[in-house]
This record gives structure tokens, sequence and C-alpha cells, in this order.
């Protein structure tokens, strides 16, 4: 194994070792000191220079303690099914007291992208049994839905509700839950870990924590190793994946720390320039291949800084993203939970996860109905904060109403509690019914002489 | 391939290298043992700067760089129609068999299918052949006829053409003896850089309107055939999804997809989606007029900032052939950070937010480079572009949504809040724009019988009324507005729910033909006519919107199909006749 001996220079987490000529570009190394050893990486590989990356604090170094051995590769994650049921920390390393899983196979934790031709189109739903995603931002397998939120908002409730109602048709299919923890307290890395014991489905999850005392360094890994595992269970072994991350918020910091430590030239808010290929590289890990059976669908967690949406690192991930679940502080201090915010949300592989053979007829123009009587109830509260309720016409007092079952009946519901795809629409009618049935435009007359539970004299043509 | 240098220094896609032998700026290089497919973006002395378009790990100081002698090139030729490439024209269905699910680096594939063509010659040997002349043409698809021209770069007497038959790519086609004596042997094929513009023989005006089927476009932002329009909106907003119904719906001839760091699973759709629909312009599956240029936002940020000049010079190369091309580029945005991001590699000195200072010119160039030609053959052909910008946070202030307004004629600006309230296409009418309504109106009043501008005028004033009154709606209500008013803004909500929005996943509504786009305008104009005569003849508002029957027009968009629009037509009067009884007579007093 190769070893270079006595740096010349450390600048930051840069270590220089000059008149070396044979490092490969991103090759892993370890960087041994008196007392210790941490990973690294080769940043930049010269003829008779080598810049390596140190992952973790560099303080109290000196060059002329350190010794780098080479890996020969880059990072490569041992992978098998064995590791379902097992955790482990930000770097792949068993973290409760069990020998390591005996590897199925080796492979490099930055994947290598998929060919779009091989892709498959993701059009088969995931039932999550909660009405404001099933019914209105429907997940689908292979999908990319990110929940974007903010500090002291139960997205980590809503994600572990997700994890362990998630079912999917079809006998004998195998489905597995990957959780990497990016940066996460302690506490919400025990939540999570309870929360699936308690369950009795923790031997169909891996989790991976990096949590918020890891070197910031390996929470660039932990996503990686966690999708790497995700593809060889999707891709090699057919398991319908569902990988969360929490938080992308940290993950995206980290990167930022990194890149003002290499003295690079910022982008927007100090993230690097790259941030959206790099968030690219790992979101785009997902998806279904043709004639393979598995599929892999991500949910990040992130937080918006401020609640700001058009922060970086929303921004971008919603660029990449099939979607978004939005969550509002106002719903959820108004104490609805989940507290998802339908307007700003959206899921854009829904259209072909629902209607006629898939969930039911009505589905489609339901939503549709749901997202544009939901965004008149906006503005007709705004108007009310300014004339008063009174003096709303009969129309707009039944949008009040609508608007508040909306979120009472329709929106809210049990931490544990799941409803089925019929449930949630039959739920829907029940709310859209407080509506005058002329109102319901983006129905068709059939779906409304139907399912409508009101007077269809009222206000409109029908009957 | 034979060593020309070798490798000093590797920085992620930037790489350094010593060159022994002479190489060219841009020129194109294959990098390492792993010939990973690289491009020459600086020289001084005997020192070469590259941009890999693959990732580099695992490469040294020491390995070999190769040469290939000419700049970054395409091959043109019978075949384009209907494949998948990635930025650098490598073929995604090759790669496929060859790699398995996953793109390995350093793949190389035969940029055109192996197959043989009929070729029939359209000229006889001994005649003078001028660069761009017409040679004969090869059957690609039932739709293309590709038509095999002099390369641009040559010119001369034709020593000798083949008799019809059929030929593989490389079989010599003809010998054109140049001026100078010098002979040039001429294939179905040949090269050209994707960053030089092919030439024509000079700019016409832009022509008659790209239709789209869309609405909202062709009647109020239309675009013209050679015509730029820029697609700017937030994500969410909707920018692939009208894309794709460009892609799908609109009147080119050849359509040249460029997805530039998209997502994935869209290009799956893409792919999966296009061989099954047919043109609605011709009957038969759209991928025989479609290539598309996929390097999805995972794939080698290199290789995405060369996608948009290979989508380019494809359409060029069908344009040169007198067609009518359409360029789809999704998104512009990511190749301007693809520029931004090898800028920071080579340390440059960043102008706006971290772009480089050449941006601009980059972009004007590229917008440049659509246009109605005549050809070198004479004939007329013609490039639109149409560029989708996903700016940050939705902020039209910024450097690439800023520049790419200056560049183009037609501004699409998608909105948020008409996405959050399922107000799709969610292109807002008040802050959009464009400068070809005056040059395609002659061709509407010509298909369509009908006043068209005055038409959309007034409904265009309609809407603006709407938009002041709404603010007014939204401190006291619209019960505290006068009638008159409150007519406005049910016509509005008509034009607005009925006309504009248009749900692209409908069997009917997702094409609407010209013909029914004018019918329904011209019906909610008139109606709102009508409704003001009588309003102001003293009927109440409540009498007029009865007679109005809100439910029912605002459905009609999706029950009358492209082929019944005359019905449209019976309607109106039916709906007029209703009006006029409103009329006060003598009985009503």
């Amino acid at each position: 194994m190769r070893e270079y001996e006595k740096a010349d220079r450390i600048e930051g987490p840069l270590v220089f070792f000059e008149g070396y000529g044979d490092a490969a570009y991103g090759e892993l190394v370890e960087v041994h000191f008196d007392g210790g050893v941490r990973l690294g990486q080769i940043l930049l590989t010269g003829e008779r220079l080598a810049v390596v990356e140190l992952w973790g604090d560099s303080a109290g170094l000196k060059p002329s303690d350190l010794r780098v051995r080479f890996l020969g590769e880059p990072m490569r994650l041992g992978v098998s099914t064995e590791m379902l049921g097992r955790i482990f920390d930000g770097l792949g390393r068993p973290k409760d007291g069990l020998p390591p899983p005996l590897a199925e196979a080796r492979m490099d934790v930055h994947g290598a992208p998929l060919n779009p031709s091989v892709r498959a189109y993701p059009q088969d739903l995931i039932q999550t049994g909660i009405s404001a995603i099933d019914g209105m931002n429907t997940l689908v397998r292979g999908q990319k839905l990110p929940i974007f939120s903010g500090s002291g908002l139960p997205h980590n409730e809503l994600a572990a509700q997700i994890a362990l109602q998630a079912r999917i048709a079809g006998e004998g299919e195998s489905f597995a839950v990957i959780f990497a923890a990016l940066g996460v307290s302690h506490d919400t890395a025990t939540f999570f870990q309870e929360r699936f014991a308690a369950s009795g489905l923790l031997s169909r999850t891996a989790l991976f924590l990096n949590l918020a005392d890891d070197a910031p360094m390996e929470r660039l890994v932990t996503p990686r190793i966690a999708l790497t595992l995700a593809e060889f269970l999707a891709f090699e072994r057919n398991f319908h994946v569902l990988v969360l991350l929490t938080d992308m918020t940290n993950y995206a910091e980290a990167l930022r720390e990194l890149s003002t430590r290499r003295g690079e030239v910022p982008g927007r808010k100090g993230y690097p320039g790259y941030l959206y290929t790099d968030l690219a590289s790992m979101y785009e890990r997902c998806g279904r291949v043709q004639e393979r059976a598995g599929s892999l669908t991500q949910i990040p967690v992130l937080t918006m800084p401020g609640d700001d949406i058009t922060h970086p690192v929303p921004d971008l991930s919603g660029y990449i993203t099939e979607g978004q679940i939005v969550l509002s502080r106002e719903l959820n201090r108004a104490g609805v939970y989940p507290p998802v915010d339908v307007l700003p949300s959206l899921s854009r592989l829904m259209k072909d996860g629902i209607g006629g053979d898939r969930t039911r007829s009505d589905h489609p123009a339901v939503a549709a109905q749901l997202y544009a009587s939901y965004a008149r109830v906006q503005e007709v509260r705004a108007l009310a904060v300014i004339i008063g309720e009174t003096a709303l016409s009969e129309t707009d007092r039944a949008y009040l109403d609508f608007g508040q079952r909306f979120e009472r009946e329709l929106i809210s519901q049990q931490v544990d509690e799941f409803r089925s795809v019929d449930e949630t629409l039959d739920l829907a009618w029940q709310v859209l019914s407080r509506l005058p049935a002329g109102e319901l435009t983006r129905l068709s007359e059939d779906e409304v002489k139907r399912f409508y539970l009101g007077r269809l004299d009222h206000g409109g043509r029908y009957g | 391939m034979k060593p020309i240098g070798t490798i000093i220094e590797v920085n992620g896609p930037v790489v350094e290298a010593r060159i022994r032998e002479g190489v060219g700026l841009l020129e194109q290089v294959w990098v390492g043992e792993m010939r990973l497919a690289g491009e020459v973006i600086a020289l001084k002395h005997d020192e070469a700067t590259l941009q890999v378009y693959e990732e580099t790990s695992g490469l040294r100081a020491g390995e070999p760089l190769f040469g290939s002698g000419e700049l970054l090139s395409l091959t043109l030729g019978p075949g384009l129609i209907g494949s998948v490439f990635d930025g650098v024209q490598r073929r995604l269905e090759v790669i496929k068999t060859e790699q398995g699910i996953y793109i390995q680096r350093g793949a190389t594939t035969e940029a055109l299918p192996e197959r043989g063509w009929r070729f029939s010659p359209s000229v006889e040997p001994g005649c003078h052949l001028h660069s761009g002349a017409l040679l004969g043409v090869v059957s690609e698809t039932p739709l293309i006829e590709h038509r095999i021209l002099v390369p641009p770069s040559i010119s001369g007497t034709l020593i000798d053409l083949v008799e019809e038959g059929e030929y593989q790519l490389n079989d010599r086609i003809a010998l054109v003896r140049a001026e100078d004596g010098q002979e040039h042997v001429l294939g179905l094929t040949h090269r050209w850089p994707v960053r030089q513009e092919r030439p024509h023989s000079g700019r016409l005006e832009p022509g008659p309107p790209l239709v789209t089927g869309q609405r909202i476009l062709d009647t109020f932002f239309p675009l013209s055939k050679g015509g730029t329009a820029a697609l700017p909106g937030p994500f969410g907003a909707g920018k692939t999804v009208l894309q794709h119904a460009l892609v799908k719906w609109s009147n080119a001839e050849v359509i040249v997809y460029v997805g530039c760091g998209e997502r994935g699973n869209e290009m799956a759709n893409v792919l999966e989606e296009l061989p099954e629909l047919t043109d609605p312009w011709s009957g038969r599956p759209l991928m025989e007029r479609t290539i598309l240029v996929a390097n999805t936002s995972n794939m080698p940020v290199a290789a995405r900032e060369a996608s948009i000049y290979t989508g380019i010079t494809l359409a060029e190369y069908y344009r040169d052939q007198g067609y009518h091309v359409a360029l789809m580029a999704d998104s512009t945005s990511r190749w301007a950070e693809a520029l931004r991001e090898i800028a920071g590699r080579l340390e440059e000195m960043p102008a706006e937010e971290g772009y480089p200072a050449y941006l601009p010119s980059r972009l004007a160039a590229f917008y440049e480079r659509a246009g109605r030609v005549r050809t070198l053959a004479g004939e007329e052909g013609a490039i639109t572009i149409i560029g989708a910008v996903s700016p940050p946070g939705g902020d039209f202030t910024e450097p690439v949504t800023q520049h790419t307004q200056r560049f183009t004629r037609a501004f699409w600006a998608l909105d948020r809040s008409l996405a959050g309230a399922r107000h799709y296409p969610a292109i807002n009418w008040q802050t959009s724009y464009s400068f070809y309504s005056e040059v395609v109106a002659p061709w509407w009043q010509q298909e369509t019988q009908n006043d068209w501008l005055a038409l959309r005028a007034e409904a265009a004033s309609i809407l603006e009324q709407d938009a002041r009154l709404q603010q007014l709606v939204r401190l006291v209500g619209a019960e505290a507005l006068p009638d008159r008013q409150r007519w406005v803004l049910e016509v509005a909500r008509l034009l607005k729910e009925g006309f504009l929005q248009q749900n692209a996943l409908h069997l009917i509504d997702a094409y609407c033909v010209p013909e029914r786009q004018v019918y329904l305008l011209k019906l909610f104009v008139r109606l709102f006519e009508l409704g003001r005569e009588l309003l102001e003849a003293g009927i109440p508002l409540l009498r007029v919107r009865q007679a109005l029957d809100l439910p029912r027009l605002l459905r009609l968009k999706e029950a009358v199909s492209n082929e019944q629009s005359a019905e449209i037509g019976t309607l109106q009067l039916e709906l007029e006749a209703r009006f006029k009884a409103l009329e006060p007579t003598g009985e009503e007093g």
C-alpha cells in the first residue's frame, strides 16, 4: 500500500504533499497522526504535488507528523440485503455492536448516472395513508418528493409516518426503508430509531446516522452511502426502496463549509456555484429501470432557513425534485397535523399515478377542484379581514366554511391514522359539497351528479 | 489515436497537460488511459487546459492525452432523426446495450446507426456545385426526406456521382473537383464543429406563426417561425410540461429537444411518450420528426455546457435542408450554471452572481443562431428557439433571465401564484409579451377570416380591466361593485378559465386548432358586448348572468373537439338569441 510521509503545509483542512506525483484524483486516503486516523480525499493531483482534503478537524496537527495511506480507490461500500435491520454510522460502519454484514458487492458510493434511456417512467402509486399526500400530492414509486419544512415543524413526525405507513399494491413485493440522518441531533435520531422499533418494522429498515456532532465532511458521504445501498437493493435485488434523507439543509451547509475552506468562488448566500449539480448527483439517484422490478423513491427533508422557499437549498432542490410537500407554520399553529400547505405543494408525477385503473376515476378532477377552491378560499379570507365576514356574499361565506372543513377534516389526521384513497376521496366530496354545485367547474357534470352531496339546483344548473 | 501529450494536474473536470505536438484551441481530445472525452479550452506555451466531459476521479498525472485533430464536432447525416444523444452526440441506446443501466466513463459510440440508406441523386455529373447545393435525397423517415448537400466548405465541379441505390454511411457518393484542382470525396455524412454557426445565404424576416395549439400562446403571445422565445419560471410553474406540449403539438417539421440538466424521470417520460403519440399535422409517430439530446442533471457538467451547441447544430443541419426546425432547450439556466462552474474552476474573474463576464455574449450568440434564412441551396429554412429559464427563487431580475430577455422577442413569464391555483399553463398574461403579433396577424386574418387583431385586443382589454378591478375587489369585495364592473369580472373569469387555462393532459383540450381558438374567443367577446348593452339598457345583472350559463361555457373547451369547432358558432347564435330575448320590450317596459 502506497504511503506519503511528512506533509509540507497544512491550510485549514487541506494538506499539501510536495514531491509526490502518483495520486489519483478523488482517491480515498487515511491520514495517520499521533493518536489517531482521519479519512481524507485527494482534491488535486499534479506531477509533484498532491493535495489531501481532510475530513474533520485539523487543529493541533503537525505537518511533519502526518502519514497518508492510500486506499487505492474512491470510497466504496460493501452492500448486502443483510444491512436491513441494522444501524450504521455516517460512513457505513456498524453502530449497533454487531459485526459488519458480509458484503455481496462493493460499490462506488458516488454511483454513476442512470442512462436516461433505460429509465422507466414512474407511474405506480405508493399509498401513504395521508390525505394531503395521497389525495392531492400523490407519491409514486421512483419519485423524489421532498418535504420543505421549517425549524420546529413536525417534519420528522410526518417523515416517520410516511415511512411506517407506506404501502404498495401487489403481492409478494418486498419493501425496504433506508433512513439517513444528516447532522441531526441525538434526540431526532433516537426518535426515528424508536418509531421504527415500536412499529416492528426495523427489520426492513437500515439506518445511517451522521449526527450533529460528527465531522461535517462525513455528512457529504452519508447520503451517498445510503443511496448506494438503495440502488443495490432496488436495481439488483428487486426491492421497492424508500429513502428518507433528513436534513438536507445540514448537508448543504457542510458543503458550503467545505467550499469556503477550499477558497472557491461563492454563489448565492455563500453556497458554491455547483450546489445544483451536487444536489442533483444525489436526488437523481432514484427512479425505475426497464425490465427490473424494483424502484427507488426518495423523500428528502429540508428545513427552509427563515421559512424562505427561495433560499438556495429549497430553491435548487425544487428545480431537481419532482414536486414538494410544503409545511406551513400557520397551519401548525392552528393545530392542524400534518400542517401541509397544499397550494405551494406539488407532485409532478401524480398525474400518471392516479385515475381510473389506479385509484378512482374522479381522483384527478377532485384534486384539481380542491386546489382551485382552496386557492379561492385564500382570496375570500383576505377580503373577509378587510370588509368583515358578514359583508361577504353567500357564495363567499360558503368558501370560508369549505376552507375550515378542508383544513380540519380533510388535511388533518392522526399521527398513526391510515386513510385509504377511497376514504380520502369520500371525505373530499363531503367537504366540496359545502360549496354550491355551480362552483365546481373543474369536475364534470357526471362526476358532480354522481358524488355531490348538496342540493344540485343550488347555484348551478344541474338536475 | 496517438498520444500528443501528458497530464500534469487534475482538478475536477479541469485538467492541465503538457503538449508535445501542435493542438488547437477547442480541439477535441481524449484524456488519460480511460480516454475521457474533453476539449482544449486554453493554451499557454506547451501547456494546455482541458475541460473534461466526464467524471475525472481516478485520473493521475503522467497519463497520456490523445488528440483528434478537429474541434468538438458532430457527425451529420441520415439517422439523426429518432435518436437520443447525450450532450456530445453519444447514442444513449447504444450505451445501454454496451454498458447496462448506468453510464460508465469513456463510452464511445458511433454517432449514427450503421445501416444502408437508399440514395437518389438529384444532379448529373459535370455540373457545377456551390457549397450547400443538393446532391440527392434519402428517405430518412416517412416524414423527413433527408437532403444530402455539399458540405458548406466545399464547391466545384461534380466529377462523379453514384447511381440510385443503397449505400452505407461511409460509402463514397460523389467526387467534386474544386477550382484549385483539389478533389473532395463526399459521403452521406460530414462533420461540423458545434460551436461554429453553419452558413446560409441571407436572413429573411420572421414568417408565419409557429402554431402550438396552446391558446394563450397562439392567440396572445404568438411566436413566428424563425423567432425566439424565453420561457422563465420558478420551479413547479410548469415549464417542462409546456415545453413537452410544444414538442408534441407545434407545427415545426423537425423538433430538436435539448434536456439540459433536466430530470431523468422527465426524460423517461418523453422517451416513452413520443413514440406512442402521433403528430396532429401528419398523423405519423412524433418520433419520426424528433431528435432528443438528453444530458440530465447528474450527467457530467461539461457535456451539459456542450449540449446546447449540439442541439443548435443539429437544428441548423436540418434548416439547411430547407426545413422549419424548432429547438426547445430546457433549461438554459443549467447551461449557464455549467459555464459558471467551469469558469470557477479556471479561476476566472466572476461578474454578476458568479457568472463569467461573457455570459451575455454567449447567450446572444446562441439565440442569434435562430432565424428564417435563405439556405445555400436557395430554399427557405428556419430555426425557432424556445429557451426555458429557471431563475433562482423565481426572481426575474437575475442575470440569465435578464440577458435572455434582451436577446429574445417573445417572453412567456410563468407565475408561481397561478400555478399554485392550478391555473395552467401558468403564463402571466400581464407580464408576458410578444413582438410577433403584427408579424403573424395576416396569417390569422387569412386562415380564420376574422379581424384577429381587433378580437384579441378586445379580449386583452377585458383582462386588463379585470386586473384593475381585482385590486378593488380585494379591498371591498365584488358585491360592492356596480353591475357593469361585475360583468367585466364575470367575463374575465370566463376568459381566464374557459380560454387561457388549458389542460395539457386532457384528451380534447391538450391541443386547440386556430379555428377553435378564434371561435371561443369570438363567442366570449361577443357575449361581453351583448351583456354590456343589456346592462346599459337597465336589465339586472342577475338575469344576464342566468342567460350566460357560466358553468357550461367554462367546460366548452373540453366538450367541443377541434373537428366540431363550428358548433361553437352555433352555440353563439343560440346564446345571442337568448341575450336578445332579454332586451327590454314593450311588455317588460
